[in-house]
């Protein structure tokens, strides 16, 4: 059973698709309506991380960087000093991947009230190949004290997660996909950082408990595969864990002692990501069997993205063989 | 700017001094740190916090102040002495330099000590920063009388962040932007013009559409004047090249690379021993480096 508040169409062959970027874009154009002090910049990215519009409303309030990320986030840093709230955008594979001491420095160790957006993250990127899949972007960013890190799963939580981290006092990383993804949640579902949302409930009815816990557009593979599972005599249930830090440890522990086993999913390495974040709390407070889906300690590679997802395993007949494996 | 009287300059020159001894006394009190760039940049110091600065010490958070961003982070010990003889915090505080709990920590931390714009240490970044400041600024109000100094070493221009951030600076024309390169000619590895040589350094930063002036970095007249004449250049950013001496004051550990990274105690040997440095070092402060006598 879903929850509430999502898509209608969430199982139709002609479900909605739209690039999680579009939602960011939109959310920063109106995070700039409501405060004057939110500012943005860019390093030569302006139209594919979807800047485009805020600098269309307040020139006068869009900074381009050029291609100069390490430039890019410690301006971005100066400026929050004066009381600026700077939303930086790039590609997550220069922004944080080249500028992670910077942004460590500059921001997190300052606290500085900036906000990194990472676009076309994952290997869903495609074509473009390994140079432009950031895979370990969620990784380096956790690890990094004072910083909140967001995957939003589609383009409204993207839009709310933009909003949200305007608000926030801090530093915040937000995670983007570059591909038209499926639309999973409506205008009206509720969106808070560090709160992690149940999308799907068990089919009580089956004895066996696997709970399904992922982050960022793949979520949407993770609800085919629980349907899948529901449907096959597994009792599934479907996390949106869309603030990979801080974890929400409350609602992470109710759901493994819910389940039998956790399966994570994540278009991210799995050493130190999201799955290493679930693993990690759930190992010290109540050990659980966790089986991590994404990629394993491989680069990415050009192809198309739905070829990428199946080669890399992150597609949804690996979810449910994991979950089957999971439950042995 | 307003001219100084002789008699000024001669009392910022005393204050420098001072402020080396603290500087001394802090490093040899941590038993680490970096004594070449610290002593090099006490005069430089001296003029911005005592002369150049809008500035109150009694509420560091003055939203109307000047912004100096160290860039070179690992030459706090002067920053911190010349805050301490501000009025910062109590002198005393100095001899917490990089220990456990300390605000002063061995590189700094804006989050622990008030008045500190913020962290540094990783080299090449503090431009960057200064350039979004002033951004910001111009943002607020066109016709903001603050400035934005940013401090860097010379060593520190191998980083290419630094080009990135004068390629901004030079792109928007931060005129309220004065860069000031501590040129003293020596890096951790040895003399820049080995590591890396830098110039013609002036014109590399003309051909970033900086204004540049060469000033001799221990010339508090020179100094003060230069800084006046790039408050007033209107539609570029500014940089001072300050030719420094590093270790200046005490002429033992003068120009030589080995005093980069090392306190009195622990520095070459080859001109005092280890366990006669320190001494040496405020012996040859107290008396201007055997100019005058001093009273044991």
């Amino acid at each position: 059973m879903t929850a509430e508040h999502l898509n209608p169409n969430l199982f139709s062959d002609s479900i909605e698709r739209v690039p999680n970027r579009n939602g960011f874009g939109e959310g920063l154009k109106e995070a700039g309506e409501r405060d004057k002090n939110v500012v943005a910049l860019c390093a030569d990215l302006t139209e594919s991380t979807r800047v485009q519009a805020f600098k269309e409303a307040f020139p006068e309030r869009y900074i381009e960087i050029g291609v100069a990320e390490q430039n890019l986030a410690s301006v971005a840093s100066g400026m929050a000093a004066m009381g600026k709230i700077p939303f930086f955008a790039s590609y997550a594979m220069f922004s944080p991947g080249r500028s992670w001491e910077q942004i460590r420095t500059t921001i997190a160790y300052n606290n500085m009230n900036a906000k990194i957006v990472g676009a076309h993250a994952g290997v869903s990127v495609g074509p473009d190949g390994a140079t432009h899949q950031a895979i370990e972007d969620m990784a380096i960013m956790r690890v990094v004290p004072n910083m909140v890190v967001l995957a939003p799963c589609d383009v409204h939580e993207a839009k709310r997660a933009t909003l949200a981290a305007a608000k926030y006092e801090g530093p915040v990383y937000i995670r983007l996909g570059r591909e038209k993804t499926p639309v999973v949640t409506t205008a009206a579902t509720p969106f808070a950082i560090g709160k992690a949302s149940i999308y799907m409930k068990r089919d009580e009815a089956h004895e066996r408990k696997v709970g399904i816990i992922a982050t960022g557009t793949i979520l949407h593979n993770a609800l085919v595969a629980g349907k899948e599972l529901n449907e096959g005599g597994i009792g599934a249930s479907v996390m949106n864990l869309a603030t990979v830090k801080p974890l929400d440890t409350e609602a992470v522990l109710a759901f493994a002692k819910e389940h039998d086993v956790i399966v994570t999913v994540e278009e991210h390495q799995v050493a130190g990501g999201m799955g290493s974040v679930v693993a990690e709390y759930l190992g010290e407070v109540h050990p659980t069997k966790v089986v991590r889906v994404g990629v394993k300690d491989l680069f990415g590679q050009s192809g198309d993205p739905d070829t990428l997802i199946q080669y890399y395993g992150i597609d949804t007949p690996a979810i449910v063989t994991a979950a089957k494996k999971a439950l042995g | 700017m307003r001219n100084l009287s002789d008699d000024e300059v001669r009392s910022l020159e005393r204050t420098a001094n001072e402020i080396r001894e603290s500087v001394i006394e802090s490093l040899v009190e941590a038993g680490s740190g970096h004594t070449a760039g610290p002593l090099g940049m006490a005069d430089i110091f001296t003029l911005l916090y005592f002369e150049v600065l809008k500035h109150n010490p009694k509420d560091p958070f003055w939203k109307e102040r000047d912004r100096l961003v160290l860039s070179n982070g690992h030459i706090c010990p002067v920053l911190y002495a010349t805050m301490a003889h501000a009025g910062y915090f109590p002198k005393e505080e100095l001899m917490t330099l990089r220990k456990f709990g300390s605000r002063l920590q061995g590189h700094p931390h804006r989050e622990l000590l008030p008045g500190l714009e913020t962290s540094s240490g990783p080299l090449g970044s503090g431009l960057s920063q200064a350039v979004g400041m002033a951004l910001a600024e111009r943002m607020d109000n066109p016709y903001s009388s603050k400035y934005f100094y940013c401090l860097t070493g010379d060593g520190e221009l191998n980083a290419g962040q630094i080009w990135e951030a004068a390629l901004l600076a030079g792109k928007e024309k931060l005129h309220n932007l004065i860069v000031i390169v501590d040129r003293n000619g020596i890096q951790i590895d040895g003399y820049t013009k080995d590591i890396m040589p830098l110039e013609p350094l002036a014109e590399k930063f003309e051909a970033f559409n900086f204004d540049v002036q060469e000033v001799d970095g221990h010339n508090i007249r020179a100094m003060h004047d230069a800084i006046g004449k790039a408050q007033s250049v209107y539609s570029q950013p500014s940089l001072i090249i300050a030719h420094t001496i590093p270790a200046k004051g005490v002429d033992v550990f003068e120009r030589d690379f080995r005093w980069h990274g090392n306190p009195p105690g622990k520095g070459p040997e080859d001109r005092v021993p280890k366990d006669e440095q320190a001494e040496t070092a405020l012996k040859k402060l107290r008396s201007l480096n055997g100019m005058i006598s001093v009273s044991e």
